[in-house]
């Protein structure tokens, strides 16, 4: 028996989730007296898999393998669940990982848990922890079947390494055309930059930056720090910012190590997309914005003024 | 052409959430309810599709009576008609086999889902239901276009984004931007209240999970002000305190 964990790569890069899926996995493994397998498929990064706490690393290529496919993927990582007799898949909650587990889970009639955000409690039976209500919760989720398969938030494990290394185990699977009914036509990704969904730190903006023009005091100081940028939702409404950056209850919910909000009121529907940060910051004239009660830290003014002070600090302790 | 699209009702996104019965059954005590906001825009663009492509729209909920009411509205947004499965949704799994097993008896070509519900988070539903049929999933699409039995659609990645087309019959799942969502007019809503709304047995699939019992997450023990003229002390703590950079 074996806890699989399938290891996302991008441009020969691992995500950093991927380490902390391994890392869980490989606490899941112990708990339950078994081994943990890691997976990757088509592509691999550079670190050795075992450093992150894989007993072994089965890399699977193949024809329709070389750019992510969810039913060519979701095949090829159920038949090594199969011959390797595995009982819990772990799969990373990256925008792939949501459309692979499901696949994976009706493959191998396992039960499916998605938007665990804690290690698994085997004392009495098998209980995750998962978000719910978009974040204002949290449910106990008890499992009642052998096989499972669990989605972990990015940035909700912890990642352990050592110097340990294990061999890969390469693997040639068969998928072929027939197994798939849809392909890529392209691919269009900003390059360079930290996607919001990875990043552990995070400026964002509100209405109360006053318009776009504005926005190079949150790229800036982002820039400083190597943080990812986003705002609320009227922000990208108006086309001041991409939708893309958009967070919230309708829009991404991230869950950085820091969450910095310049002139944004912490409205319950922006709460519920950020308020799982670790530690958040809040910029705003008015002393009674309700972010403030979401807030670690905060300072009342003008962000169009504390911005670049914030950017001016970062540069000198930099140099 | 026959759209299947999957509407969930869920608590309003204002909404307080609270528990009863030691915390084991959500509140719903005074709790207005919606159509989740990503199902909207999953029937808006289905909608758009089937008035071009000379087709109709049924919606499906997994549901108890109490939520025919909001069914009623997407009636009213122009679907032709909708199937209730009577029953309490209990997770995931157990609602996408009541889905599959509607979309098999009813010759449709393309399931339409949100990208997620708004009270469960799952995000699920929609690749079960098409590993499931054995369709292909496009998850978390911003366009969706049908030409010559093909869907063409935009879905999210990290870091951007990514065309890709799937042979119809398929499941695809809706994402913020893909349409703005239609508001039913005066006539959509005397329409909707004679449309067919057939309510149907649940079959008894899939009961591998459920919740014991729900907790809040923790709050934040209370804000440090930093008075605006030092603003720089905040890096300084994030810096040294919080080893955050
Ligand atoms: C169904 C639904 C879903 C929604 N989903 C989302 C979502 O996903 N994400 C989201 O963000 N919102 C969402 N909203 C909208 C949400 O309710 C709020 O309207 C929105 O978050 C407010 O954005 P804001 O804080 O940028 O703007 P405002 O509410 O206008 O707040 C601006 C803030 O900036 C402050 N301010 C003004 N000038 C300055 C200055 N110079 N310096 C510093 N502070 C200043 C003001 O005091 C105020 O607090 C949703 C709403 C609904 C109904
Ligand atoms: N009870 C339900 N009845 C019908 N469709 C549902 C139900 N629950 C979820 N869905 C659909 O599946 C999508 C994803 O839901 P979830 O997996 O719960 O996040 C939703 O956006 C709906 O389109």
């Amino acid at each position: 028996m074996a806890v699989v964990v399938y290891a996302e790569s991008d441009n020969g890069q691992y995500k950093k989730s991927s380490f902390e899926a391994i890392t869980y996995g490989k606490d899941l493994a112990k708990l339950l007296n078994i081994s943990c397998i890691a997976v990757t498929i088509g592509s691999k990064g550079n670190e050795n898999l075992g450093a992150f706490g894989a007993d072994q690393h089965m890399h699977i290529t193949g024809k329709m393998l070389a750019t992510f496919n969810p039913q060519a993927y979701a095949k090829a990582l159920s038949e090594i669940v199969t011959t390797n007799n595995g009982t819990v898949v772990i799969v990373s909650q990256t925008y792939n990982g949501k459309s692979l587990a499901p696949l994976v889970a009706i493959k191998q009639d396992a039960a499916l848990v998605t938007g665990i955000v804690d290690m698994a409690n085997t004392t009495n039976g098998f209980t995750v922890k998962k978000t719910t209500f978009s974040s204002k919760a949290i449910a106990h989720v008890s499992i009642n079947q052998e096989k499972k398969v669990l989605t972990i938030i990015p940035n909700s494990y912890h990642t352990t390494k050592d110097s340990t290394d294990v061999e890969i185990l390469e693997i040639d699977t068969q998928v072929t055309e027939n197994d798939v009914n849809s392909l890529i036509v392209s691919t269009n990704k900003e390059i360079g930059k930290v996607p919001l969904t990875e990043a552990e730190l995070v400026i964002s903006g509100g209405r109360g930056l006053k318009g776009p023009e504005n926005w190079h005091m949150v790229e800036d100081l982002a820039d400083a720090l190597g943080a990812a940028t986003a705002c609320s939702k009227p922000v990208s409404d108006m086309e001041w910012r991409p939708h893309s950056e958009h967070v919230g209850q309708t829009g991404i919910t991230i869950k950085p190590n820091l969450y910095i909000a310049a002139g944004i009121s912490g409205a319950i529907q922006h709460l519920a997309g950020v308020g799982s940060s670790k530690v958040i910051c809040v910029i705003n004239t008015d002393p009674e914005a309700p972010f403030f009660k979401a807030a670690d830290y905060g300072i009342v003014g003008n962000a169009l003024e504390v911005l670049p002070k914030l950017l001016q600090r970062v540069k000198e302790l930099k140099n | 052409m026959k759209i299947l699209v999957c509407v969930s009702v869920v608590p309003d996104t204002t909404t307080k959430i609270t528990f009863s019965d030691q915390d084991t059954q959500f509140n719903k005590a005074g709790v207005q309810f919606i159509l989740n906001p990503y199902d909207e825009l999953a029937l808006t663009r289905a909608l758009e599709l089937a008035e071009a492509n000379a087709g109709s729209v049924t919606v499906i909920t997994v549901g108890e009576a109490d939520t025919d009411p909001i069914i009623r509205k997407a009636l009213a947004m122009g679907a032709t008609d909708a199937i209730r499965v009577d029953a309490a949704p209990k997770d995931g799994m157990y609602v996408a086999a009541q889905i599959a097993e509607q979309a098999k008896a009813g010759d449709y070509s393309l399931v339409f889902t949100g990208r997620e519900s708004i009270d469960y988070n799952g995000g699920q539903v929609q690749g079960l239901v098409a590993e499931i049929l054995g369709w292909p999933l496009i998850n978390v699409v911003t366009t969706a276009d049908i030409t010559d039995k093909t869907l063409i659609a935009s879905r999210d990645i990290d870091g951007g984004r990514e065309t890709v087309s799937a042979v119809l019959p398929c499941v695809v799942s809706a994402q913020k931007d893909l349409c703005e969502p239609r508001i039913p007019n005066m006539r959509g809503i005397m329409q909707a209240r004679t449309k067919p709304l057939n309510v149907v047995q649940a079959t008894d699939k899939f009961d591998y999970t459920s919740v014991a019992r729900y907790e809040l997450p923790p709050t934040k023990s209370g804000v440090k002000m930093i008075d605006a003229e030092n603003a720089a002390e905040l890096i300084d703590i994030l810096h040294n305190k919080e080893k955050l950079f």
